[in-house]
């Protein structure tokens, strides 16, 4: 009947072992089936103590994004039949400390993305009475793309250049500053500019391209930093040869 | 900004991974990436030539035979091949990459980037064929 | 809040320069004169010739700006190569130097040599 196929899912319990292992589960290799439901298989019928987040299995959340077989992939949108004959590795998504087993600690990400003000940033706010701020398709278009990430983590992840240095503000970050950067509602270009114009922020990329083809949602922070970074290089040189400008 | 990342403190349970120097090599795509940096140096190679070039050419007609004696040799066209291999790679990437970080409009209507790419492409290949040019009719 | 601010613009600008100037001329010179010519596919120009081309004051210029840029293309680049490859951040300073200064000195040794 049902053939199966093999999970090896990292484990990593901090009150048992030093560093993480492997354990091989057998699950249904079912068609309807992403390698979420595998894990929740595992969960519900084979071993209540492995511990992984997730939530709303459609690829919204943001929360079920693992290392499979090395990549880092949204776990409730990858079918485990375009794995088979399997096995699958599933590991936590890399680049984070490891808090058990599948979950890690983003922390690091919550704090960079506060400090890009990713919000709607105007000198003064208009009073309610005049209505709200209007924009056109176009304008809206503009920035659109970057305004779909869901924070999954995955380009985190693929980032080489975030492994190799922790202080790099990092892709969703950046092209979420871009998001409200391109914004025509928005004032606070200048502000973000001052903050991510360093050594640790745009500065830092090295165009790997890596994070726009983990992406589930098609965002291309690569691209939203190169643009980033077209615009900090302007407004260097505007700074130097136009100094009383400003 | 400045900030060390914060998820170092107060967990010393959490299980952290230091990236392996040669983390590249495991993967095609990250060696590609590192290929596509390396074509730094042929790049620089290439327009070291080029000095040396001009120097023959500016000091006597001996010196620039001499120097075209020394390209025939196997070993410099080998270099010359290797470089012009990396060169080319460098070239299509970044005509690739390019639309990435540059937005060009006419008027509301955005120009796609295939067609940024495209006008580099054709740029290129009018000045390749100009420099051919002039450089068989002598 | 505010660390010191990048002198990264600056040098991403020559190496954006520089990147486009290469791969638009390098090709088709280092195909020319390294390849074709050395294993005979097509004659080279005579002394003269080459001589009056590439010594027309608008050649020595644009070849000046390819060298140049061209240098700075390859000092950043393998800068943040070192970084990325072999994880020599911490060097960070001492290849910085090394890789701009070179390109600088190359710039300056290339100005000398053609007026």
């Amino acid at each position: 009947m049902a053939s199966t196929i093999t999970i090896e899912v990292s484990r990593y319990r901090p009150e048992e072992e030093s560093e993480p292992v492997f354990q091989s589960y057998e699950v249904p290799l079912r068609s309807d089936w992403v390698i979420l439901d595998g894990l929740n298989y595992i969960k519900n019928e084979l071993d209540g103590s492995l511990s992984f987040r997730w939530s709303c299995r459609m690829g919204v959340c943001g929360s079920c994004g693992m290392m499979i077989n090395g990549e880092p992939v949204l776990t409730c949108a990858a079918f485990l039949e375009s794995y088979a004959p399997g096995p699958i590795r599933i590991e936590p998504l890399q680049h984070f400390p490891v808090v058990r087993d599948l979950v890690t600690d983003m922390e690091d990400f919550m704090g960079k993305l506060t400090t890009v003000k990713p919000w709607v940033v105007r000198e003064e706010e208009k009073p309610v009475e005049e209505g709200e701020y209007k924009q056109t398709p176009e304008q809206l278009a503009d920035f659109k793309r970057y305004s779909m990430c869901i924070n999954c983590m995955l380009c985190y992840s693929a980032c080489p250049v975030y492994g190799l240095e922790p202080e790099f503000t990092g892709p969703a970050a950046i092209a979420l500053a871009q998001r409200y950067n391109l914004d025509s509602r928005d004032e606070g270009n200048d502000d973000r500019m001052e903050i991510l114009s360093h050594d640790e922020g745009i500065w830092s990329c090295t165009l790997v391209g890596e994070c726009s083809e983990v992406c589930p949602k098609d965002v291309d922070p690569a691209g939203a930093i190169q643009r980033y970074k077209l615009a900090g290089a302007t407004s260097w040189w505007k700074s130097i040869l136009l100094p009383w400008q400003k | 900004m400045n900030r060390n990342a914060h998820h170092t403190l107060h967990h010393p349970k959490w299980y952290r991974v230091q990236k392996p120097i040669f983390w590249w090599v495991k993967r095609f795509a990250d060696i590609r990436f590192i290929f596509r940096e390396l074509t730094s140096l042929a790049v620089a190679y290439s327009v070291i030539l080029l000095v040396v070039i001009y120097r023959a050419l500016l000091t006597s007609e001996a010196a620039y035979t001499s120097l075209t004696t020394t390209l025939r040799e196997p070993f410099w066209v080998t270099i010359n091949v290797i470089a012009l291999g990396a060169v080319l790679y460098h070239t299509f990437t970044w005509f690739n990459l390019a639309p990435r970080a540059i937005v060009m409009r006419l008027g509301k209507w955005r120009i796609p980037d295939l067609m940024i790419a495209g006008g580099n492409y054709a740029a290129w290949i009018v000045i390749s064929g100009v420099i051919y040019l002039a450089y068989v009719s002598g | 809040m505010s660390a010191k601010k990048s002198n990264d613009p600056f040098f991403w600008t020559l190496f954006g320069a520089g990147g486009a100037l290469s791969a638009m001329l390098i090709p088709a010179f280092l195909f020319l004169f390294g390849i074709a010519t050395p294993l005979g596919w097509v004659e080279g120009p005579a002394y003269e010739s080459v001589k009056m081309v590439l010594l027309h004051p608008l050649a020595r210029i644009v070849a000046f700006f390819l060298v140049s840029l061209s240098l700075f293309h390859g000092a950043h680049r393998f800068r943040f190569t070192l970084y990325d490859g072999l994880q020599l951040k911490h060097l960070f300073q001492l290849i910085a130097v090394i890789c701009y200064g070179g390109a600088l000195a190359g710039s300056i040794v290339t100005g000398y040599i053609l007026w």
